[in-house]
């Protein structure tokens, strides 16, 4: 046991002393918040908008009178077709637009039920999002304000369109895409360096000579990571939480199991590097191209999945950060529990398992 | 007395408060197999640099093949060859692409190149291993090879950094051999290295010691006049003193 | 007491089977302090590797103080000291930090085995908290055997300790061997150096993963076959070209300032003198000469 701790503090000094090591662990995560974050802190204001109004009542004026009292938004025209709205989404004049039906207020009084159509320009789903959550709170409000008086609740239902990037993929979810990058660059990445650095320097012979299990080795150079990825886990919440007042929504305990769980995940993942190759260039730049670009691709975080091709979808399913930013998004964002979550979890426990498996078969207690 | 190729005199390199070579002076000899030696730390290094035009000096006054270190280094880099045991070959390229590439280095024109090549891989009798890649041939082999290729401008002097560690008594005579033919046909060679045993072979040695040279002679007379039996005491006599470098 | 017993190990590499190791038996007794001469890639490493439990060989068997070095790998790593060719220090960790971990890994610590690498650790401790990385080559070298020592091994491996590292600590190094030695430890060294061959008690000369001879120092000088001569004259490119045309050679090639010379039958110094002059070399000197270890290894290349 003393062996084991003498081993790990000398991995924490190693760390400690490597000026650009401590700059990745460290620096990456608050910068890549920062980036991220000041894109989804941008505040949208005064976005030209239109109104079409084949209803022209009093519930569709009153509605127009809110939106156009908003700071949000600025009311440019009002058009009678929707011909002329398609050309003024693809000039960028406007950003969003609104619908409301003929027979709005009547449709609203008779059914109880009303629909309005909100149209919104994607291309930039930052800003699309944020228009049209206004908007809909907007309508809520109106909504509220005529339940008060009725006995038989009204609902009217903003159909909400988004055009040329219907899955809206963006900025909200940045930070659970963040949380498995940094992850999978830490713990990956820099376990798979610092032991092949002990083959690359000659070291790892020595410890092999010693009385140490091999398989300690390999277990002591993963703690360090493990606590250090803890860090940047909360690392990372702080900022999201305190910077970008992004709440977590769901159970922080849940959170850091799951996030304990991907870690490992990723720690066997180097292990497993570490264990195949011999310099510290083919680890970097498997761990790069090998894990950390998939995680940009296929963890959704970035390119919605949906859209790719059958076989690349098929790979994206092997792709650990998919899980974890499911589980988190769901998690943190959307404040599911862990029924929500158990299938995404048993797959990435199943991935950790079988990559120990191999890595554990694949160790070799002597030199080749 | 002979042309001298190289000729330094007070040559000083200081970095800040700390001065890496101490006004040496020496010269060498045109076909001279001159035996650089120190300890580590000495500044062989730093001074080497500055004969190959790479590093200005601080101080004192330098010739290389009749060109000025201060002003000439470009003229200089032309007339000297370079071969360290660190680096000297592209391993993952052949032989004569090695040989091609070196050459077209130093400007020789195609003809040359092809002439020179061909006569090089005959002497070393490589013909059949043209084609092959360099990192597959034995140390030995590529050590030769190297040192062939450093010359195949013919220049003035060739610069050998630890040539010949870690091969065999044969093969290092073949190495030898042909180091000893290049000096006859006027090349100057000017070899650095901390074996002493290799010491013995060049025509005459000098020591640095603290960025000094604290003596300079032939092997035998220097073995004469610290009254000891082998190079490698006369240096371990001489560098026990030294303060630096630990 | 035979400590080292080798027998018949053979290593090949790759799928082509290229052979590293060829056959080869040696052992070394109890206290004794054993070379291993040759070139790079003669085999040594592959050798020292299979030894420290580092590799399996393909054919052949090998035991250390009795333990096999397959089966019993877990023992035998816990008696032997290693000391890899590549200097294999943690540059970033000072040298006491390097020292004590290595220490606890062995389970043991510095106090505990002081006496042994006290003379040696003297040297480095003005040092010792200055990181590996910033010491000189001598220093790094005397670590590294404290490192290997800090256990108290019965086996002490060594695979090329001096290999690019000065004369002075070169010298040095040897010394403390020879100090090591006293205290019962087994020293298995191998080097390049044919020089070192004569400190050591008992050599093996190596070459292409064969041995080609195995005695003590003096008794592979003294069984040298033939008489040699050393010969010096005003320029030696010219008269290793006459030699190596002279009718009666038998070897002849440069060592040092002089070139070596063996005769086939009986030596006839005058008529090589003759032989000579005629050549047009001046300043002639012959002379017999003292064999060393590099004269035997090139005579049993040849």
């Amino acid at each position: 046991m003393k062996q084991f701790l003498t081993f790990v503090k000398k991995e924490f000094l190693h760390v400690l002393r490597d000026k650009k090591t401590l700059f990745i662990l460290f620096g990456m995560p608050i910068v890549q918040i920062l980036i991220f974050g000041f894109a989804l802190t941008n505040e949208v204001k005064n976005s030209n908008i239109v109104v079409v109004d084949y209803a022209k009542d009093i519930a569709s004026q009153e509605i127009i009178s809110k939106i156009d009292a908003s700071r949000y938004f600025e009311i440019t025209k009002s058009l009678a077709g929707s011909a002329t709205l398609e050309a003024a989404f693809k000039t960028g004049e406007i950003k969003m637009a609104i619908v409301f039906p003929e027979g709005f207020n009547n449709q609203l009084l008779h059914e109880n039920k009303a629909q309005i159509q909100v149209i919104a320009d994607a291309s930039d789903p930052n800003t699309a999002t944020t228009l049209t959550n206004y908007v809909s709170s907007i309508i809520n409000d109106y909504q509220a304000q005529l339940n008060e008086t009725n006995p038989v609740p009204y609902q009217i239902k903003p159909e909400v369109k988004m055009l040329y990037n219907p899955q809206l993929k963006g900025a909200p979810n940045f930070v659970p895409g963040v949380m498995a990058l940094i992850l999978m660059l830490v713990c990956v990445m820099m376990t798979a360096i610092s032991i092949v650095k002990e083959k690359e320097m000659g070291t790892m012979e020595i410890l092999l000579v010693s009385p140490f299990k091999p398989i300690m080795i390999i277990l002591s150079k993963a703690v360090p990571y493990l606590l250090l990825s803890m860090v940047n886990v909360i690392t990372i919440l702080l900022l999201s939480v305190f910077v970008l007042d992004l709440p977590i929504a769901g159970s922080i305990l849940l959170l850091f199991a799951e996030s304990t769980l991907f870690i490992i995940t990723c720690l066997t993942l180097g292990i497993f590097i570490s264990i195949k190759t011999d310099s510290m260039q083919t680890a970097m730049l498997i761990s790069l191209l090998g894990m950390l670009l998939p995680t940009l691709l296929f963890s959704g975080f970035m390119f919605p999945i949906e859209n790719m091709p059958l076989p690349l979808q098929w790979f994206s399913n092997i792709v650990p950060s998919k899980w974890y930013y499911i589980i988190v998004k769901n998690v943190m964002i959307k404040g599911l529990g862990f029924s929500y979550v158990w299938k995404e979890t048993l797959i990435l426990f199943g991935i950790t398992i079988f990559l120990l498996i191999i890595s554990l078969r694949s160790f070799k207690i002597r030199l080749a | 007395m002979s042309k001298k190729v190289i000729s330094c005199k007070g040559l000083t390199k200081r970095f800040g408060d700390f001065t890496a070579v101490d006004s040496i002076t020496f010269d060498v000899d045109k076909g001279e197999i001159f035996g650089f030696l120190g300890a580590n730390g000495a500044g062989k290094t730093t001074a080497m640099r500055m004969l190959c035009g790479l590093s200005n000096p601080t101080s004192g006054e330098a010739t290389i093949a009749g060109f000025d270190v201060y002003k000439e280094t470009e003229k200089i880099k032309k007339s000297i060859g370079y071969m360290s045991q660190k680096f000297s070959l592209y391993d993952d390229l052949t032989v004569q692409e090695n040989i091609t590439f070196f050459a077209g280095i130093y400007g020789l024109s195609d003809k040359a190149i092809k002439e020179n090549s061909a006569a090089l891989l005959k002497q070393l009798g490589m013909e059949d291993q043209a084609n092959k890649r360099v990192g597959s041939l034995p140390l030995g082999w590529k050590q030769k090879l190297a040192f062939s290729t450093a010359i195949i401008h013919k220049p003035e002097i060739v610069f050998l950094d630890e040539p010949t560690g870690g091969v065999d008594p044969v093969t290092r005579r073949q190495f030898w051999d042909l180091i000893y033919e290049a000096s006859g046909n006027g090349i100057t060679i000017f070899v650095t290295t901390h074996y002493m045993d290799e010491a013995e072979y060049c025509n005459r040695v000098s020591i640095m010691v603290d960025g000094r040279v604290e003596a300079l002679d032939t092997p035998t007379n220097l073995k004469k006049q610290f009254g000891l039996a082998t190079m490698d005491e006369v240096f371990y006599h001489l560098a026990r003193e030294a303060k630096r470098g630990e | 007491m035979e400590s080292v017993v080798v027998k018949n190990i053979t290593k090949t590499y790759g799928k082509e089977k290229k052979i590293a190791v060829d056959d080869v038996s040696f052992s070394v007794n109890k206290g004794e302090l054993f070379g291993l001469i040759g070139p790079d890639g003669a085999g040594k490493t592959s050798i020292f590797r299979v030894l420290t439990t580092l590799l399996l060989a393909d054919r052949g068997s090998a035991s250390i103080d009795g333990l096999d070095v397959v089966t019993d790998f877990k023992s035998i790593r816990n008696t032997i000291g290693y000391m890899p060719g590549r200097f294999s220090l943690y540059q970033d960790l000072t040298v006491e930090e390097n020292l004590s971990f290595f220490a606890t890994l062995f389970g043991t610590t510095i106090q505990e085995n002081y006496d042994l690498i006290k003379d040696i650790y003297i040297q480095i401790e003005p040092f010792k908290t200055r990181r590996a990385g910033k010491l000189s080559g001598g220093m790094k070298q005397k670590l590294a055997l404290c490192c290997a020592l800090i256990h108290k091994p019965n086996v002490l491996f060594l695979d090329e300790p001096t290999t690019g590292v000065d004369p002075v600590s070169r010298k040095e190094f040897w010394e403390m061997l020879k100090k090591l030695k006293e205290q019962d430890i087994t020293i298995i060294v191998s080097t390049p150096y044919m020089d070192e061959a004569n400190l050591c008690d008992r050599i093996a000369l190596i070459q292409e993963g064969k041995i080609l001879s195995i005695d003590s120092p003096k008794n592979i000088i003294d069984n040298y076959p033939d008489v040699l001569f050393a010969i010096k004259a005003d320029k030696m490119y010219p008269l290793l070209q006459a030699l190596s045309v002279y009718p009666k050679r038998l070897a002849s090639y440069a060592f040092g300032e002089f070139a070596h010379f063996s005769f086939q039958g009986k030596p006839n110094q005058p008529d090589l003198l003759q032989f000579l002059e005629n050549k047009g070399i001046k300043n002639i000197e012959i002379k017999e000469a003292a064999v060393t270890i590099e004269d035997s290894f090139i005579k049993l290349l040849s």
